[in-house]
């Protein structure tokens, strides 16, 4: 068989689009962020947009690259990839350079890389060749400690360089597990520990123990009483109590002065306009002030003038708030979610397991970027640096999501051949 | 089938979560409007244009006042770097330790940031301002910001001009905002009471600035700055030439001077001496000096001329033969002996020798003390009224359109009332019914209980030489060229005396001066009418008092001095007088040398002469 190279029709030309345009309005996003009228040149390599721009172009390249490959490729390397990733995180150890408190950048030249951001691919990877593989049955518990096993190995590394944020993304892997046979009721659940956890936070863990045992009782009495069911409420509020008392225990005793700051201004027991409340307080100014139709482009003064700390990575959607007001938030809304519908609906019609599961990945992971950074600048999610993918000003954060989504368009773009060569 | 239930709950989450954010949108960017007012905040910076100060001039456009700047040395913290400090504090004239404390208390400041220019240093001096202009750029994070202070030409009207200062806490409250800290408001004299038209309007820019302070342009093109509107120029009534004299004549005297035009009431001249030099209000040791000035004994913080009462003494009599005229006791022909004085039981009054009896006229001439206790016992004890009370307080009345006992109204800050003690006065000291007019007869010669202030001994000189009416004593001529500018300085207040009692009076006053007590007065030419007062006072020597108008006919101008403790009226006071009369009339003073050699020579402060007074002291700017 020759070679199969994708037809121009078979590439999925909406989401190549939306790509095109996301990028580029980060770059516009990123320009006006720090455009003075002194100097209003674009092609500027001193500032942020004109890096900005070198990698668009350079993550262009390689997206045309990875369309040119052999889509078999990345199925019979990704545990190469994976491996590679596993040891690009492991050398920052060796080799990282400290750069805002966290250790978690190799400097090449005058750019430097976040291994963190090439990982999730790798991991995706990883994740769909394991499960796509034969006699594999997520109901077995092996199959699924494997693949928790798979996601936690990276998230770990990660969290141990000090780079909370990118290691939660992570977690957005339990979606797929979720699409791929994961109970519902463990997603609940775990939903349901996130609340507890968060009111661990806010009220005293023996407050929450009492309460709990109140309600316990109070079910129990006015149930049917079974042995099972008496042990079985017994076991959940013990188990529930264990786990609010060591959520405290985490918080005051292993998490840093900084990570507990955030997390107290995000639930409002604390107000520290000076720290990280500053961020917040000013990405909400930033945003509100934009009105319905916001302020213009380049006209937006929190950000031309600063007020908005970060305002050109984790902070950008600040500049589309505030310059192009409530109908140019709605309208990035709308796209993006869109793209996250066009690139389910992609991994719902791949025939194969492995592009299925790689699919379901990558709107995991862009869902999750989404949630918790448009989140942070509504002032409705924990200040977690994390970046919002394709508009953040960043060469690896886009390199990465670039390769990402370019793996799959080149997944999809094969389709129609996979009968022939899997099944 | 059941993935593809799947797929519909994680797409129905992605949708809940978008929704909740739009949600989250729509309330922040349009249904609260306070993010945009806490964006302008962020931004907007309004910076306040200090208009000029009006000018302040005399009556002949001679310029008294203009505007100096000056140089406020500020330091925004966040921008200073590498500063070498023994370099600045030796430009600055403080040592390291001052320099530390200096840093010390500008970051306890109220409001004090690190990245907003705190105040490091107020009103450097000329010379520091060139020295630290050459090294700006060595000292980064330093800057001066230029303000204007007043500029005083001449050392001469401190009192009448005022000063000016920073506003108090007090004042900014009371201003509903309008002032701000550190800015410049009239205390005292003119710059106080036309504080709206010399301080002009405060105009606001509205510069937009990054989150470090830094201006980066404006806001709107400018759309909404006001423009600062600049004070109004100010001429004043008085003569800076006859101030300067009268000035010359009063120093190392203590009293007042007060020189009116007749017919409009204008201040020609307004003395208060010991004086002090009007720049020593300018510039940083103004707090320093204000103290000094405050100790001084002498007091030469006090307006005399409109604040301190002083018994008239026999200027009185003039008033006295006005009032007997008109309360028909008293005519030209009328015609008292004098035996030394005043004998009625065991009461006397002294005189001195002169030709008896005599008419109304002659005893103006000779200031004749037993005639004008005669007058004030037939005014008091007048048969016409029922009781002494009511002839007392008939007397009052015709006191009170003389303007004494109460303010005239003078555009200046601080004026006082004098005293002329009513009947319930007298009532209280002796009981109802227990006195009359030989209980009082003090009053009538212009003594005990009478206080008059300067302002008021002109005004009644202005009043007879107007014939009957007088013009409310003021010190502004004109604003931005508009004259006259307060209606209240156009009315004629008549006395209660009749117009055609007045000529026998002027006679008498013309004789006083042609060959009577105040003959040391006379000006070859000049038909001065005038009264001398020797007035006695329990602080020591009596006050050496004069009042005059000249020419008789068509007035120009009256006056009135007191020298404090400084003997017979003719001595001090008709010189002094007669000396502002020649300037004022002829342009010059220069036909009796002596006289002005004696006056300005004479020191009647009762201390030896320091090397030169307060006011030359200092006024080396």
């Amino acid at each position: 068989m020759t070679q199969q190279q994708p037809k121009p029709a078979s590439i999925d030309w909406l989401v190549l689009t939306l790509y095109c345009v996301f990028v580029i309005a980060g770059l516009l996003c990123i320009y006006a962020s720090v455009y003075s009228e002194t100097n209003p040149d674009i092609y500027d390599m001193d500032k942020n947009y004109g890096k900005q721009l070198l990698w668009i172009v350079v993550s262009a390249f390689l997206g045309l690259l990875i369309l040119l490959v052999d889509e078999k490729l990345f199925y019979a390397f990704a545990y190469g990839f994976y491996g590679i990733t596993i040891l690009m995180l492991l050398a920052t150890f060796a080799i990282g350079a400290e750069i805002k408190g966290s250790s978690s950048w190799i400097r090449i030249g005058s750019f430097q890389i976040q291994p963190a951001e090439f990982a999730k691919f790798g991991t995706a990877l990883a994740l769909a060749k394991y499960l796509s593989g034969y006699n594999i049955d997520f109901k077995n518990w092996k199959v699924k400690a494997i693949s928790m096993a798979i996601i936690a190995l990276p998230m770990a590394i990660i969290l141990l360089q000090n780079e909370t944020g990118s290691a939660l993304v992570f977690a957005s892997f339990s979606l797929v597990l979720y699409r791929e046979g994961l109970p519902g009721w463990l997603l609940v659940v775990g939903v349901l520990l996130a609340v507890l956890g968060v009111m661990a936070l806010l009220i005293k863990p023996l407050y929450i123990i009492i309460g709990l045992a109140v309600i316990a009782i109070a079910f129990l009495a006015m149930v049917r009483r079974t042995q099972l069911l008496v042990f079985l409420t017994i076991g959940i509020v013990i188990f529930a109590s264990a786990y609010v008392s060591s959520i405290d225990y985490v918080f005051e005793n292993v998490m840093q002065a900084h990570q507990r700051t955030r997390i107290n201004v995000l639930l409002g027991k604390e107000v520290d306009l000076k720290g990280a409340g500053y961020n917040v307080q000013q990405s909400l100014i930033a945003i509100g002030s934009g009105g319905p139709i916001g302020k213009g482009f380049l006209e937006g003064t929190q950000n031309k003038f600063r007020f908005v700390p970060e305002q050109s990575t984790d902070f950008i959607f600040c500049t589309i708030g505030e310059e192009f007001g409530f109908l140019g938030s709605l309208l990035f809304i709308s796209l993006y979610m869109l793209f996250l519908w066009r690139l389910m609906v992609m991994a719902e019609r791949q025939r194969n397991k492995f592009n299925r599961i790689y699919g379901y990945s990558l709107v995991s992971i862009l869902f999750f970027h989404f949630l918790i950074n448009i989140g942070m600048t509504l002032g409705l999610m924990p200040v977690i640096g994390i970046p919002l993918p394709f508009f953040s000003y960043g060469g690896s954060a886009l390199l990465s999501f670039t390769i990402l989504l370019f793996i799959f368009i080149r997944l999809d773009a094969n389709r129609v051949n996979e009968l022939k060569s899997f099944e | 089938m059941e993935s593809q239930i799947k797929q519909k709950i994680l797409l129905g989450v992605f949708i809940f979560i978008a929704f909740v954010y739009v949600i989250r949108l729509l309330t922040l960017q349009i249904f609260d409007d306070s993010y945009i007012r806490s964006a302008q905040n962020n931004v907007l910076q309004e910076q306040t244009i200090y208009p000029a100060r009006g000018l302040l001039m005399d009556r002949n456009n001679d310029l008294l006042v203009y505007n100096d700047n000056i140089y406020d040395l500020f330091v925004t913290p966040e921008q200073v770097k590498n500063l070498d400090t023994n370099a600045f504090c030796e430009v600055i004239g403080i040592t390291k330790q001052e320099f530390i404390d200096r840093f010390e208390k500008i970051k306890r400041q109220k409001g004090y940031a690190i990245y907003r220019p705190s105040v490091f240093e107020k009103q450097l001096t000329m010379a520091t301002y060139a020295r630290f202009q050459e090294m700006l750029f060595d000292f980064q994070g330093f800057d001066v910001v230029v303000r204007t202070d007043r500029k005083y030409k001449y050392k001469n009207a401190a009192h009448i001009m005022g000063y000016i200062g920073e506003v108090t806490e007090k004042m900014i409250e009371n201003s509903n905002g309008y002032y701000r800290m550190g800015d410049f408001i009239g205390i005292s004299g003119v710059e106080r009471t036309y504080e709206k038209e010399l301080g002009g309007i405060k105009g606001v820019r509205y510069v937009l600035v990054d989150s470090k302070s830094r201006a980066q342009g404006r806001y709107k093109d400018g759309e909404f700055d006001t423009v600062a509107v600049a004070g109004k120029k100010i001429n004043l009534t008085i003569d800076q030439k006859l101030q300067e004299l009268g000035e010359q004549l009063m120093q190392n005297k203590i009293g007042s001077v007060v020189a009116i035009e007749p017919s409009s009431g204008e201040i020609l001249s307004m003395i208060s001496s010991p004086t002090y030099d009007p720049n020593l209000f300018v510039g940083r040791d103004r707090g320093n000096h204000y103290m000094d000035l405050l100790r001084d004994p002498s007091k030469p913080l006090f307006n005399r001329p409109i604040a301190a009462p002083y018994p008239p003494g026999s200027i009185f009599k003039v008033i006295m033969s006005l009032i007997g005229q008109q309360e028909q006791v008293l005519y030209p022909n009328t015609a008292y002996g004098c035996y030394g004085g005043f004998n009625s039981g065991g009461l006397h009054v002294g005189c001195h020798a002169h030709g008896s009896p005599l008419p109304l006229q002659g005893a103006i001439a000779v200031s004749c003390n037993a005639y004008f206790c005669h007058v004030y016992r037939t005014v008091v004890n007048n048969p016409k009224y029922r009781r002494v009370e009511d002839a007392y307080n008939k007397l009052y009345d015709h006191l009170a359109s003389f303007g004494m006992g109460r303010k005239l109204g003078v555009d200046l800050y601080g004026e006082g009332t004098g005293f002329v003690p009513k009947a319930t006065y007298y009532d209280k000291i002796y009981g109802r019914n227990h006195w009359q007019a030989l209980t009082t007869i003090s009053l009538g010669i212009g003594q005990g209980e009478l206080g008059i202030t300067p302002l008021q001994m002109a005004n009644a000189t202005a009043l007879v030489a107007n014939r009957g009416y007088y013009i409310t004593p003021h010190i502004v001529k004109s604003i931005e060229g508009k004259k006259n500018p307060n209606p209240e300085y156009n009315v004629k207040h008549w006395s209660t005396v009749d117009t055609s009692y007045f000529p026998v009076v002027i006679n008498g006053m013309e004789d006083v001066v042609n060959h009577g007590t105040a003959y040391i007065a006379k000006i070859p030419g000049i038909a001065i009418c005038g009264k001398t007062g020797t007035a006695q006072n329990p602080h020591g020597k009596d006050h050496s008092i004069f009042f005059a108008f000249a020419p008789k006919d068509n007035p120009k101008i009256a006056i009135a001095v007191v020298v404090e403790n400084a003997g017979f009226g003719a001595t001090w006071a008709a010189p002094i007088a007669s000396l502002m009369i020649e300037q004022y009339l002829t342009k010059k003073h220069d036909t009796r040398p002596y006289l002005v050699e004696r006056m300005m020579k004479g020191n009647l402060t009762h201390k030896p002469i320091l090397n030169d007074s307060t006011a030359t002291k200092t006024s080396k700017h």
